[in-house]
């Protein structure tokens, strides 16, 4: 009798069966985490694929000091629970230089995490870095490769990525070049809630919606996580009913009013939502085409 | 879920969502998986008929809307209507910014099955990216003109469609709008295509009347063509059966990934089953070893599974301690797949340097990863005529049917029974790129027929007999670099220390055994590749041997390095600035290319690629013959 699989049972495997390609092909493998909704899929994807054994690679914080309190205590909690290493990278230029989100605007996003990110490849000699992007954010990424070739200096070429074919993945390069892998390519943002919803996946709680203190500024709506945050004069946080749906830096990520508390209500007010998931995230807003350019430098 | 009439797009979401979550999310929970591909050019209305399938299944947020809104009154070809293309089509966009222009990969959901879209520029130029699109399609749309009718370009689409194995296939006539709905010309359309649809294998397809900018026959049977008496797209890409499920009734293949080892007690082989079902207890067969075993678990981090099938990536674990590693299949005891290592195959190739017939390239296959080589093409296809062409090699995005042949037997199946064990990617040895896609059809008589006969008195018996260490002494370099003198130097030393050497020359080589070859790429490759055999032979018999070619590929310099055990192959880089070789021109060869006497004069009009990283080299400028031999010697010590 044929047993139809769900598309989350064959989008599982798919990642599962890319995972064990390159642990299988790489020299020295890590997992990119960003204490994220979409890195506790992927953490708990490496799971499933490894297991009895634990996922055979480190996890890789690129920290830019400036996330959510509630995701450094997850992060900790994750990796412990799944018995991997956590390696945390802190772009030591950018502590000396006391780079912030508030005074120094694109730099930010640049040393801390495109530049962090390099560094912590190099230093650490990461010849595969698993990432949890997904084709469906953005239009640019409907094209990216699962498998992502970069350059010994991080860079991607869109001309020069290569053909994936079947399940075949081509993990051979030179000894200087690494691969992004993106075993969650072919997931949406449903698919992402759905599957924590029915694996019982632990996230951070910012998701849900709680009172949190609030200010809004040029038209978003921005926690107050500690104190350094920098209120304007007459500014006073103002406590509101708010969650979450992406996660990044506490000073650029907006959040949204609202009253789901629970998975499935914040899966019912996404579905119901009518504004699509990167509108959160100043990163976009920056200039046009800006994931593109981000990625040809090397961010994720 | 969406009405539409006269473009009046009615707009509602799905009432559970708001109602009951719960039911909803069980309802999405159990939604199938379908992959499809459309085939066809903007002319043709695909990207409208992408952005359509996304709107209509809501797949477009209010602020993707709104920017469609402003950016059709812009720039759209509709008026003031919806140009649902500029939801997807980039293409433009990606010309002006030099951007290869490529596969998209886009996501919807219905009531009833989850959607990825492979959307394919239509093209002669990107077949290859149609390939690509196609490898993992259970489902093509056709796309036609209602007003063109069947084009070069749609017989292109149907016989990639039918080469990649896709079976299900969608004739979607679309601008039916622009024709008035009329009936007898979409009759003919549909009856022009199934002649040329049969003429390559393509039996059974279901072709429906639509209007992609309308909405015809698009989520709803449309009033306008009352004589349709088929299903609309959605509904016809909701119920077509899954390649995954018919899979499952297939005999059992799964290629290991890799070996789970967690500690000594343990020992599980992980991989995702390609076609078939396992259970506890069943009997299975380790291929390409045949030793055969029974299942004694399926483990995975959800608890032991009763039953696996095609689809699921599980652990296996044995009843017995047999060899199982990487690259092996595991597979039905009483239904196992075929070993060989000569196959007939259909190659795409897929990269601006063409196929170098005989050049040795990595194989990928499943899990295994072979070097292999492929022969000159039998023919290539013409894609847009089917005709059978002949060539010498492949260029990008060309088809052809070619012999190939592996370093060592790989465990395969036929494409048409098995995609994930027919299905192949070859890989350049150098540049690492992925050259080619190809599927293996059958595997050819000669190689089931030959053996290894195992002998008695191995290689290692005769070194011992010599006291020495066999060796080959590749020296490489331009001709004039001074090779030959340098290696009778190299093996008169040699001989004074009483060791059994063999001089292999390029010259004398030529006189003989190779007298057959030119000097072309291919030649050249197949001249290595047999001198690199004898040397193999000579090495095996114990001999330290010694040869001087001009050697000047490095990817054949590798496949001969790779025929050896780790340091027999060591390769001796002479090293001669191409105009000292020019100065000294012993032979009279130099002067003979520049005047264009002599054709493929390796430094002139053929390129030569250094060692990167030779295991000696010597510089000919700064040493004489006798100093270089004298410095090659002792960097060989010892011998033994």
């Amino acid at each position: 009798m044929t047993k139809t699989l769900t598309h989350l049972e064959r989008l599982e495997a798919e990642a599962i069966h890319i995972m064990r390609e390159v642990v299988a092909e790489a020299e020295k493998p890590v997992m990119l985490y960003s204490v994220g909704k979409d890195s506790a899929v992927m953490l708990h994807l490496a799971r499933k694929a490894f297991y009895p054994s634990p996922p055979p690679f480190p996890l890789l914080h690129v920290d830019t000091t400036w996330k959510f309190k509630d995701m450094y205590a997850l992060r900790e909690k994750a990796a412990r629970d799944a018995g991997m290493e956590l390696i945390v990278h802190q772009n030591p230029e950018a502590i000396a230089r006391g780079i912030n989100p508030f005074d120094h605007g694109s730099l930010h996003t640049d040393m801390w995490k495109t530049e962090g990110l390099k560094q912590a490849l190099d230093t650490y000699g990461f010849d595969v870095a698993f990432g949890g992007a997904r084709r469906d954010e953005e239009k640019s990424r409907a094209k990216e490769r699962i498998f992502s070739f970069r350059t010994a200096t991080h860079g991607w070429d869109p001309k020069n990525q290569r053909p994936e074919l079947w399940n075949l993945y081509n993990a051979r390069k030179a000894k200087s070049e690494s691969i992004r892998v993106f075993p969650i390519s072919n997931w949406t943002e449903l698919d992402i809630w759905q599957y924590i919803h029915l694996e019982n996946i632990e996230i951070v709680p910012l998701y849900f919606s709680a009172p949190r203190p609030t200010v809004t500024r040029d038209g978003m709506l921005l926690m107050v996580d500690d104190e350094r945050f920098p209120l304007q004069d007459g500014e006073v946080p103002v406590e509101r009913s708010i969650r979450f749906r992406t996660l990044g830096c506490y000073p650029l990520t907006g959040a949204v009013e609202s009253t789901a508390s629970t998975l499935p209500e914040v899966i019912q007010e996404m579905l119901l939502t009518t504004t699509s998931e990167r509108q959160g995230r100043a990163i976009d807003h920056d200039q046009a085409a800006s994931m593109e350019k981000k990625k040809q430098e090397g961010y994720f | 879920m969406t009405a539409s009439l006269d473009n009046q797009v009615i707009y509602k979401t799905d009432d559970l969502i708001a109602s009951d979550i719960d039911a909803y999310l069980d309802v999405h929970q159990h939604k199938s998986l379908l992959r499809f591909i459309t085939c066809g050019s903007v002319d043709d209305g695909k990207s409208t008929l992408i952005g359509r399938l996304l709107y209509d299944s809501k797949m477009i947020f209010e602020d993707q809307l709104a920017t469609l809104e402003s950016d059709s009154k812009r720039m759209g070809t509709q008026g003031q209507d919806i140009d649902f293309a500029l939801l997807v089509d980039g293409l433009a966009a990606e010309r002006e910014q030099g951007i290869t222009i490529d596969v998209a990969y886009r996501f919807f959901a219905t009531e009833k099955r989850k959607f990825i879209v492979a959307d394919c520029p239509g093209h002669e130029q990107y077949t290859r990216n149609m390939v690509t699109g196609a490898s993992t399609a259970d489902l093509a749309v056709i796309l036609i003109d209602a007003r063109k009718g069947v084009l070069v370009q749609t017989r292109r689409h149907s016989y990639l469609a039918k080469l990649l194995g896709i079976r299900n296939i969608v004739l979607a006539v679309n601008k039916m709008d622009l024709i008035d709905y009329d009936q007898v010309k979409y009759d003919a359309i549909v009856a022009e295509y199934r002649g040329f649809a049969a003429s390559i294998g393509i039996s059974e397809f279901t072709p429906m009347p639509i209007s992609g900018f309308k909405g015809d026959n698009i989520t709803e049977i449309s009033p306008n063509t009352p004589w349709y008496t088929g299903l609309p797209l959605m509904a016809h890409l909701e119920t077509v059966a899954l390649d995954n499920d018919a899979d499952q009734a297939k005999p059992l293949r799964m290629a290991v990934q890799w070996v789970n080892r967690p500690n000594l007690d343990f020992r599980g082989f992980s991989g995702q089953i390609a076609t078939g079902t396992v259970h506890p207890g069943d009997a299975i067969r380790v291929l390409p070893s045949g030793k055969t075993t029974t299942i004694k678990k399926i483990v995975t981090l959800d608890g032991e599974l009763q039953e696996a099938v095609a689809g699921q990536s599980v652990t296996l674990c044995f009843d017995d301690e047999i060899d199982c590693s990487r690259g092996d299949v595991i597979a039905a005891a009483d239904n196992p797949p075929e070993v060989a290592d000569q196959f007939e195959s259909t190659i795409v190739w897929m990269a601006d340097d063409a196929l170098v017939p005989g050049r040795s390239y990595w194989l990928k296959l499943g899990t295994q990863m072979v070097s292999a080589t492929v022969q000159a093409p039998k023919y290539t296809v013409n894609v847009n005529s089917m005709e059978h062409m002949a060539a010498k090699t492949l260029e990008l995005n060309a088809i052809g049917v070619a012999e190939i042949s592996t370093d060592k037997p790989i465990v395969f199946a036929p494409y048409a029974d098995n995609h994930a064990l027919g299905g192949f990617i070859l890989i350049d040895k150098i540049s690492n790129a992925t050259v080619a896609a190809g599927m293996l059809h059958f595997s050819l008589r000669r190689a089931q027929n030959v053996h290894w006969q195992a002998t008695d008195i191995g290689r290692d018996a005769h070194a011992m007999l010599k006291n020495q260490k066999p060796k080959i002494l590749w020296f490489t370099g331009l001709s004039g670099s001074g090779k030959s003198t340098i290696a009778n130097e190299v093996e008169k030393a040699l001989h004074l220390m009483n060791r059994h050497t063999f001089l292999l020359d390029g010259d004398n080589v030529r006189h003989g055994l190779n007298k057959d070859l030119g000097f072309t790429e291919t030649d050249r490759i197949e001249n290595i590749r047999r001198v690199g055999e004898v040397a193999k032979l000579m090495a095996d018999a114990g001999l330290i041997v010694l040869t001087a070619f001009i050697s000047p590929f490095r990817a054949e310099r590798d496949m001969v390095r790779a025929m050896l055990p780790e340091g027999e192959f060591v390769e001796i880089f002479v090293d001669t600035p191409l105009e000292v070789a020019e100065a000294r021109d012993v032979k009279g060869l130099y002067k003979k290319a520049r005047a264009g006497q002599l054709k493929n004069f390796t430094g002139i009009d053929s390129p030569y690629e250094p060692p990167e990283h030779p295991d000696i080299r010597v510089n000919t400028v700064e040493m004489s013959p006798a100093e270089a031999a004298e410095y090659i010697v002792r960097q060989l010590m010892p011998l033994k």
